[in-house]
């Protein structure tokens, strides 16, 4: 059976993680290398870098990072933040990337996505959605959900789907940062709407709130940053307590 | 790059994916490797892999743009097809409707949406696999990533570990030295590099 998948999510700027990190036994909190090596070492089935000056600062992501992290990491991961153009992709292609998430540049320029996944295939194609209720209606958001657009989500997703989005990854930008567990609703309701891959992200606070986002939204993967980065949930942790719930997982 | 060593694999460099995974995987392991860009490369290396993300068809069209089919075909040191790359191996792809080196006589086809599955199939899989050298000290609970819209159909001839997802499928392949696995062993962590270094020690 396809196991569900754990990934953690690492910010990052100028090259180096940012946030605070408290693992054990790290060197350099902030190098994402070893970061990186350690939530592998520890079970996570792949890792999302979102660079996170890109967006508005127009920096490309950095490609030495990429080639270092693949040069170590024995499972996949994907690069976002930045990426505007082929160009862009294909350097992260070429420095070992296994997937790419596009936001902002999706919403402004839609045929990107049928570009890149005609490019480099729809396995190779994340589209990232920031969503926040608006007056009762899911609408996305760009530049980290500060900017609404007209776009309603549901539509959205569909119509990048169609475009060739290999996988989606929608961020509540209600739930994230509450710590009160993911929008299940809102997941289940695209997730049956679409035929491709979807990541839950906001909101994980607890064990039990991922049990609870697969049993209910049924996604195939969740994502989550501080829980991780701050040891409040370990991943092999996780990963038993999903088991014992009949969640088909990696240990 | 050691290429006159024993034991070093060529790597087919037809411009079909993203070879710094690969080779980032067999410097981990201390494999020893080099590209294989004409027909005399072949002669250098004791282990060939053809590498492949992305279309089949248009894969196939890269790899005859070298002129290594032939050469290719009359491989008898272990080759090891991965993803797309194993997908070659077969006669015929769904996929641009190809014709492929037609190595093993199978079918590699589309993946049937009416299954109530997913596609693309993505994400890591159990595969029961039989008692081959490939898959040697590789735990049986072990799980492997995949990542492919496209499978290879099951043929018991053939076939040396399958996956079940919509419906059963080969994850892996043997038809005499030629082998292919449809998941990314440089991905799928220790029981990936297992399988690298069990293929180069072939």
């Amino acid at each position: 059976m396809l196991s569900k998948r754990i990934i953690p999510c690492l910010d990052v700027k100028d090259g180096r993680t940012v946030k605070g990190v408290n693992f054990v036994d790290l060197r350099d909190a902030g190098d994402p290398v070893e970061l990186a090596a350690q939530y592998a070492q520890q079970g996570a089935d792949e890792l999302v870098f979102l660079d996170i000056t890109a967006t508005h600062e127009r920096r490309k992501t950095m490609i030495e990072m990429v080639k270092a992290v693949a040069r170590q990491l024995n499972i996949p991961f994907t690069i976002g933040g930045g990426i505007t153009e082929i160009a862009d992709a294909e350097a992260l292609l070429n420095a070992g990337a296994d997937k790419i998430s596009i936001n902002s540049a999706a919403v402004r320029n839609p045929k990107l996505i049928e570009e890149l996944a005609k490019a480099f295939g729809v396995q190779f194609v994340v589209v990232a959605v920031d969503t926040k209720d608006v007056d009762g209606r899911n609408m996305v958001h760009l530049n980290g959900g500060r900017l609404i657009t007209e776009l309603e989500t549901e539509t959205w997703i569909k119509q990048a789907e169609e475009l060739g989005a290999g996988e989606i990854l929608l961020t509540s930008m209600d739930h994230d940062g509450t710590k009160a567990g993911f929008d299940c609703d809102l997941l289940k309701k695209i997730n049956d709407n679409i035929n491709i891959p979807i990541i839950a992200s906001g909101g994980a606070g607890s064990m039990a709130h991922f049990t609870e986002v697969f049993q209910k939204a049924n996604v195939d993967a969740a994502l989550a940053a501080s829980v991780f980065h701050y040891g409040e949930i370990l991943i092999p942790d996780l990963k038993q307590e999903l088991s014992r719930n009949n969640i088909p997982v990696r240990l | 790059m050691n290429d006159n060593t024993r034991n070093t694999i060529g790597i087919v460099n037809y411009g079909a994916g993203n070879i710094f995974s690969l080779t980032a995987a067999l410097d981990r392991q201390s494999i020893g490797y080099g590209m294989v860009n004409t027909e005399a490369d072949l002669a250098k290396y004791s282990h060939i892999i053809i590498p492949g993300v992305g279309h089949a068809g248009a894969a196939m069209q890269k790899l005859q743009q070298t002129g290594l089919v032939a050469a290719i075909k009359a491989l008898t040191k272990p080759v090891l097809g991965i993803c797309v790359g194993m997908q070659l191996l077969t006669a015929h792809s769904e996929e641009g409707n190809a014709d492929l080196l037609n190595i093993a006589p199978i079918r590699t086809k589309l993946f049937d949406k009416s299954l109530g599955i997913k596609i693309p199939h993505m994400g890591w899989n159990h595969v029961s696999f039989a008692n081959n050298l490939l898959f040697k000290h590789v735990n049986a609970d072990a799980q492997f990533y995949f990542v492919h819209s496209y499978f290879i159909e099951y043929n018991p001839i053939f076939d040396i570990a399958s996956v079940t997802y919509g419906n059963k499928f080969s994850a892996a392949i043997q038809k005499d030295n030629f082998y292919g696995v449809q998941f990314h062993p440089e991905k799928s962590g220790e029981a990936g590099e297992q399988l690298l270094k069990n293929f180069s020690m072939l």
